[in-house]
């Protein structure tokens, strides 16, 4: 029998080919966590390829997860333990991986072929490469054949099975129930007995295996703490899924139903699937024909009185600017998801990126601003999602929603809100005709604090007025080309997106105190990893503060003052720059950029080194820092 | 609310801005005079175009109205008519707006069936933007960008419609108050995505592209107007009719008064003889050449969803339709 080690957290690390399941295995190895108590964070992290081609490096298909004591809020930097299933998913994931970590190989994978294919000149496993690791060798597509063999499945459909056969073991490793994993194999294969008996064979076969096996190298068992996190119930939750749920529910706070139209694309597409399910809290989901039909129906809808949502990610989202734009004019409410995407042009389709900042705030023909906001978690695109409805449907404007593609497809455990403690979503009233036929006028009168005009719809009795992207007189809203009043409505359009900032809460530090010597500025995904990275740091210098922004545009009132509070500003970004930029546009200031597009998200030890050559230097006795004298 | 309602109540007070001569004027005054005889309600009823100089059409019709943006007006009116099948929706463009940018919308639009009342003003020239030859202007089209003649094949609108599946085909004239009048009140009462080509004189860049059959000297001789159970005659005393070719599978014209027999009499359900009629050119044929109706796609789509767009669960309970536990 094997040790069992005790662990304040763990990183696993699932690597095969894309068609070895790993997916699936990793996210009901997360739901088992998940009933488990563990805080987590994970990673899919697949090629862009379907089926990439057997036994490649670029065909690999992994699934990091970081789960242990609260607060996890990334998938970890380096993983404690990987499981290889083909020597490719091996070459790829060695130089993640700590030193010293378990690495479990699927051994009958290791042919003179694959060996080749994964460009290893010789087998790894006995030229000493991986010496510094503590390596076992398990014959899973072997002991997955014979112990699936009774159903009479061919050797490829019964080798399909080896992903559950292979998460059976993993979860006798981690002290799992199996019960939840049968339901779930039970439900999912309800039409075919022979698939639904053979992976729930498989995955008991994996955990007997580690229960009996007599290696030489025993396998180890780890005791993950669990997780201490605030009280409350909990599920476990995608980004998609959240983003998904938020948009219904904005619909349910602002009684009205919601129709999402939209065009497949990577990695925005999840949140599509999510959408089409759930018709029974009165949400539609239409699949255009193209990027720009979708927002045009969506547009449609807004006009239709419904709340119209199209999603993208970069390459969709510039065909829609047009549209956008339209959208602007008309003072049409509109929600666009943005799930970035390594760009650009087809660029980097399933790896994640930031870099779309730009397009969001200033990537429109004309003076078209709108509102933009940004996802920080899974668990919080729900909450961006309500707020992105409320402010399209109290300004009556387009407004961005940006996610990314890391955002989408990670999950966490997530404490389930009271719907009854969020404040509903509330629309312009519409007014009464009048008598005078001034219905135009009556159209385009404007809230004078948010600039966003009633929305009347056709079926309306009464109301018919006319709408267009020509430019209105700004009061009586009849085409003019009028130079003054193009004036007054372009400084309208602009005042409008400003008075957004009157709504939002002011600013707040995520860590730290409100003046100090370094600011970390983060948006979006990054949260995670800069929470952390600023943490670890703060627990010897605590003259680092962190924010982390909503609300990219309009900004916050009070952040420029927030920000002139510190001595230098590091805005850690997965672009070249863009959100510092903006800061030096907005503010005035001069922030330091750190940037990564490598299509991976940020490691939190690479953040606390960079955040440390910002920091003067420290007195190595004391633990303390130099005096403010010091300059960089 | 019922109110008899008269052409006057559909027209706006806005200045009309085509310019004068302009085909368009007959189409609008035929068109207000329709709603008003088929008891339209102005409040459910939406005109919804794209750009071009057809596309002002909704800012005169006293109805809702919504000039989009280039080529994407069936996009946007399929947006609409999902959020309110109720509402009849009117999709107005051309042969730039809905046949080039728009190409894509306009065959999806049909291919769906959304019950769209799509009308094509088809002039063979961009006007609005000063006269560049269009998809369907004929090949030699001499225009200011095409000053040694246009050189690209045009297309048939009609059979573009058709190779859409098109369930509702018709064609009329701007001018012919009578023609246009039927095949408007026919698309009114069309469940479906309902395409008529209209063929529009621009008088400042193509005038009198279309004379040869719409001038009133040629009409008879070559206009050909088909009505569903009745015979194709054409001519001063309808003295020509159209017959089938079954050697080479044509339509021919013979003379009616020898062989009365072997005049077709049209079928509206027809599709094979309907795209033959839209491919002739002398005579033209005009009215509903197809129509044949299915389900429209808001039907279907409404169909999918047990609860249409109404909310039948709770968010906070769907929010735990999943496996939860419970931290203390």
């Amino acid at each position: 029998m094997s040790d069992v080690k005790s662990l304040n957290s763990i990183v696993v690390r699932l690597a095969g080919d894309s068609g070895d399941g790993v997916q699936l295995m990793g996210s009901q190895f997360i739901a088992s966590t998940a009933l488990s108590g563990k805080d987590f964070a994970t990673f899919p992290d697949y090629p862009a390829e379907i089926r990439a081609p057997v036994g490649t490096t670029f065909g690999v298909s992994a699934y990091q997860m970081n789960i242990g004591e609260a607060p996890i809020t990334t998938a970890g930097d380096a993983p404690d333990v990987l499981v290889a299933f083909n020597p490719a998913a091996l070459k790829v994931s060695l130089p993640m991986i700590k030193s010293g970590a378990l690495v479990i190989v699927n051994n009958d994978s290791f042919t003179a072929r694959n060996l080749t294919k994964a460009g290893f000149d010789e087998d790894p496993r006995e030229t000493g490469e991986l010496d510094s690791y503590q390596l076992v060798s398990v014959d899973i597509g072997r002991l997955n054949l014979e112990a699936v063999k009774q159903f009479g499945l061919s050797k490829s459909d019964g080798g399909l099975c080896k992903n559950f056969w292979a998460l059976g073991l993993l979860m006798w490793m981690f002290d799992r129930d199996l019960a939840p994993i049968e339901d779930w194999i039970r439900a999912k294969f309800a039409k075919t007995n022979v698939v639904r008996d053979a992976n729930v064979t498989a995955l008991h076969s994996g955990h007997a295996y580690g229960e009996t096996a007599e290696l030489s190298e025993a396998i180890p068992r780890f005791d993950v703490k669990t997780a201490d996190l605030p009280s409350g119930d909990y599920r476990g939750i995608t980004g998609a899924e959240a983003l998904a749920l938020g948009l219904a529910a904005a619909g349910e706070l602002a009684r009205r139903p919601v129709l999402f139209c939209s065009y497949p694309i990577t990695p925005a597409s999840p949140l599509l699937h999510r959408l089409a399910r759930l018709d029974d809290l009165g949400v539609g989901t239409f699949q255009a024909e193209d990027e720009i039909a979708s927002i045009c129906a969506a547009i449609g809808a807004s006009y239709g009185g419904v709340i119209g949502v199209t999603s993208s990610s970069g390459p969709g989202i510039a065909l829609k600017t047009e549209a956008i734009g339209l959208a602007i004019s008309a003072e049409l409410p509109l929600v666009i998801v943005n799930a970035q995407r390594g760009g650009p042009s087809t660029g980097l389709p399933t790896k994640t990126e930031q870099s779309d900042l730009y397009l969001a705030v200033y990537g429109r023909n004309a003076d078209a601003p709108i509102p933009v906001i940004a996802a920080r978690s899974a668990g919080d695109s729900f909450f961006a999602a309500i707020e992105a409805v409320r402010i399209a449907l109290r300004h009556m404007t387009p407004v961005m929603l940006l996610s990314d593609g890391y955002l989408s497809n990670a999950a966490e455990p997530w404490r389930i809100p009271n719907m009854d403690e969020i404040e509903p979503i509330v629309t312009n009233a519409v007014p009464q005709p009048d008598d005078t036929g001034n219905v135009q006028g009556l159209a385009f009168d404007r809230n004078p604090e948010t600039h966003g005009r009633p929305w009347m719809s056709p079926g309306m009795v009464g109301l018919m007025h006319r709408l267009g992207g020509i430019e209105k007189d700004i009061d009586t809203g009849h085409i003019s080309y009028d130079a003054d009043n193009h004036q007054r409505m372009t400084d309208m359009r602009a005042a409008k997106v400003d008075s957004v900032a009157n709504f939002i809460p002011p600013q707040t530090m995520e860590l730290g105190a409100d003046e100090g010597e370094l600011l970390v500025v983060g948006w979006g995904s990054t949260y995670g990893a800069i929470y952390q990275a600023v943490q670890q740091i703060r627990k010897t210098d605590a003259v680092v503060s962190y924010l982390h922004l909503r609300h990219l545009s309009p900004l916050p009132r009070n952040l420029g003052e927030l920000v002139n509070n510190f001595k230098r500003i590091l805005v850690p970004e997965m672009n070249m720059g863009q959100l510092s930029t903006l800061l030096r546009d907005k503010l005035g200031v001069d922030p330091t950029p750190y940037c990564k597009v490598t299509g991976q998200p940020f490691l939190i030890s690479e953040l606390v080194e960079k955040i440390r050559s910002m920091l003067p230097p420290m007195v190595v006795s004391g633990g303390g820092h130099a005096s403010k004298g010091e300059s960089r | 609310m019922s109110a008899i309602l008269s052409a006057k109540d559909f027209t706006t007070a806005q200045e009309v801005r085509w310019c004068p001569g302009c085909g368009d004027y007959a189409i609008l005054k035929t068109m207000t005079n329709i709603l008003a005889e088929v008891g339209a309600r102005p409040e459910s009823t939406a005109f919804i175009s794209g750009i071009g100089c057809s596309s002002r059409f909704p800012y005169y019709v006293n109805t809702y109205g919504f000039h989009t943006i280039h080529g994407r007006a069936p996009a946007v009116a399929t947006g609409l008519k999902l959020a309110n099948p109720d509402l009849d929706v009117w999709v107005v463009t051309g042969d730039g707006d809905g046949l080039s940018i728009g190409g894509n919308h306009l065959m999806h639009a049909i291919r769906r069936n959304v019950g769209l009342k799509i009308l094509l003003f088809n002039n063979e020239i961009y006007g609005l933007t000063k006269g560049q030859y269009s998809p369907t202007s004929r090949r030699g089209t001499r225009t200011p960008s095409s000053p040694g003649g246009s050189v690209d094949i045009p297309l048939s609108p009609a059979l573009v419609a058709f190779g859409s599946g098109a369930r509702f085909v018709a064609r009329a004239i701007d001018t012919d108050k009578t023609g246009l009048g039927e095949v408007l009140k026919a698309v009114h009462a069309f469940d479906g995505a309902a395409f008529t080509e209209i063929f529009q004189n621009c008088i400042v860049y193509n005038e009198d592209v279309f004379a040869e059959f719409t001038d009133r000297k040629n009409a008879t001789d070559m206009q050909l107007r088909v009505r569903h159970g009745e015979p194709m005659l054409f001519g001063a005393d309808n003295e020509k009719g159209i017959r089938f070719n079954s050697d080479n599978f044509s339509l021919e014209i013979i003379d009616a008064a020898s062989a009365p027999e072997q005049v077709l009499r049209h079928d509206e359900k027809s599709k094979v003889i309907a795209q033959m009629l839209v491919e002739l050119t002398a005579p033209v044929a005009l009215g509903v050449i197809y129509r044949n109706p299915g389900d429209s796609f808001e039907k279907y789509w409404y169909a999918a969803r047990e609860s249409g767009l109404k909310r039948t669960a709770k968010v906070a309970d769907a929010l735990r339709s999943t496996n939860t536990w419970t931290v203390t």
